[in-house]
This record gives C-alpha cells, sequence and structure tokens, in this order.
C-alpha cells in the first residue's frame, strides 16, 4: 500500500508545482484539479473515503469550476493563438501522463484493498456524522451562519450597479 | 494497511503548504494568489486526516469538514472581490492595485 501512497504524493507535490508556477490561469487550475485528485487518493488511502469524495465533489466540483468561471470571465488567459495551444501536444502531455499514473494507481490501490476484518477498525462516515451533530454541534451552527454570511456578501459585491439615468441623460 | 510513517505524510502535508506559501508570495496575479490560499487550506486539511488516521478517532474528519465550508465562503467572497477589482482598474496585477482611493 506504501507505494501507492509514494506515487500519489509526489503526483500532488508535482502538479502544485506545476500549478504555481503556470503562465496560463487555465492550465495552473487544470493542474491544481489533478492535485486534488492525487491529495483524494492520498485520503482514501488514510482510510477516510467519505472525505475523499468530499474532496472530490466539493473542491474538484465545485470550488474549482467557480475559479474557472471566474477566469474565463475575465478572459485572463491568452485569447490569441489558443487553438494552436490547445493542438500543441507539450500543452497535454505532462497532466494526461500524470492522471493516467493516478488513474493507475487508484485501481490498483482498490485491488489490494484487503478484506474488511474486525479488528482493523476504520472511522466510518456515520462515525463522523454522529460526531458532527452531537459534540460540534454548536460549530456546524456557526458554519451555518458563516455560509449564509458568505451568500450575503457575494451576493452584494457580485452585483452590478443599478443605472439610475435615463439613457438620453447619459454621458457619452 | 497503510504503514507509510507519520512523519512522511506530514512531510508530505507540509510540502504542500509551502508549495502554496511559495506561490502565494512570488505570485502578483490575484487569481494566482487566491489559489495559493487554497493550496495552503487543502494541505492544513490534510494534516487533520492524518492526525484522523494515526489516532483512529473521527475528529479530524470533522474538522476538515469545517474547513471545506470556510473554503467555499472564502472563494465566493474572494472571486467576487476579485471581479470587482477587476471592473475598477481593469487589471488583476497587485502591484497596480495599490491605491486605496484614484
Amino acid at each position: 500500500m506504501n507505494i501507492f501512497f509514494y506515487i500519489a504524493a509526489a503526483i500532488a507535490i508535482i502538479s502544485t508545482m506545476m500549478a504555481i508556477s503556470g503562465r496560463n490561469a487555465i492550465h495552473s487550475l487544470l493542474f491544481l484539479i489533478l492535485s486534488l485528485l492525487a491529495i483524494s487518493v492520498v485520503f482514501y488511502l488514510l482510510d477516510a473515503p467519505f472525505i475523499a469524495a468530499l474532496e472530490v465533489i466539493i473542491y474538484a466540483g465545485a470550488i474549482m469550476v467557480l475559479f474557472i468561471f471566474v477566469t474565463m470571465m475575465l478572459n485572463i488567459g491568452l485569447e490569441q493563438k489558443q487553438e494552436k495551444q490547445w493542438l500543441n501536444p507539450r500543452m497535454w502531455i505532462i497532466p494526461s501522463i500524470l492522471a493516467a499514473i493516478l488513474l493507475v494507481d487508484l485501481m490498483l490501490a482498490l485491488r489490494n484493498m484487503p478484506p474488511a476484518v474486525a479488528g482493523v477498525q476504520q472511522i466510518q462516515p456515520k462515525q463522523v456524522g454522529i460526531s458532527l451533530f452531537s459534540t460540534y454541534l454548536l460549530a456546524v451552527e456557526i458554519a451555518a451562519i458563516l455560509l449564509m454570511a458568505g451568500v450575503i456578501g457575494a451576493y452584494h459585491l457580485g452585483s452590478q450597479k443599478k443605472k439610475v439615468l435615463h439613457r438620453f441623460l447619459e454621458k457619452k | 494497511m497503510l504503514t507509510v510513517p507519520v512523519e512522511t505524510q506530514l512531510l508530505f502535508a507540509g510540502i504542500l503548504f509551502f508549495l502554496g506559501l511559495i506561490g502565494l508570495l512570488v505570485r502578483r496575479n490575484l487569481v494566482f494568489m487566491l489559489l495559493s490560499i487554497e493550496i495552503m487550506f487543502n494541505s492544513a486539511g490534510l494534516v487533520f486526516i492524518i492526525a484522523s488516521h494515526h489516532w483512529n478517532q473521527p475528529d479530524g474528519q470533522v474538522m476538515f469538514i469545517f474547513i471545506l465550508a470556510v473554503t467555499a465562503v472564502e472563494v465566493a467572497i474572494g472571486l467576487a472581490l476579485i471581479l470587482q477589482v477587476y471592473h475598477h482598474f481593469k487589471t488583476l496585477d497587485v502591484d497596480k492595485i495599490n491605491k486605496l482611493k484614484d
């Protein structure tokens, strides 16, 4: 099992380095998604399959998609010659190789998974949920307030300024 | 069973954290800076999961869920602020966004 951990960790580190050193924002975001997937494999190996699923669904699925939307809205990436860059193998060969290694890693880890035996106890999602809603109930409520504040704040900051003048009175 | 020593696992989390820190310090683009903060949040969560695995307690996973909520809020507010900054200054270079009023 250890070799899977080392492979996933190496992929996470390499793709994070590519993400923070890239020139193009979209490429960096895609490398970061790869890094998050590798970290999710590490979570799976650390006996936290529920957290691994949350990492893929929320981090790679929701937060990174938000990033990519904003990056595309702002047109940060280079628009010219983009098609040519996409067709350039240098652009996609490294992420493809890393992602393929990660896939093989995950499949081998799943295959070599020992059957669930009674002695070794794994933390189940049920246990996490019980702990979340009994010991940490106050923290859940605080997190709910924080999310509410975040929604209101993002709505307020994201709203465009309303026009008050008639269109004939606008300064050109 | 995973028998990687816990020091190695923590070293992995530490490397990820410092990569995020380097990115935050080196890059001058606001989107990249927010991305680096994400990397650091994620490595902090990784430390919680490692501790949860090490002590065989569910508390670390609970903390990771809270980190997830905080990260989601931070990204939403941060990206809204980035949009406003871009509409106002027409750039995302933090060296050029150094005036409180213009």
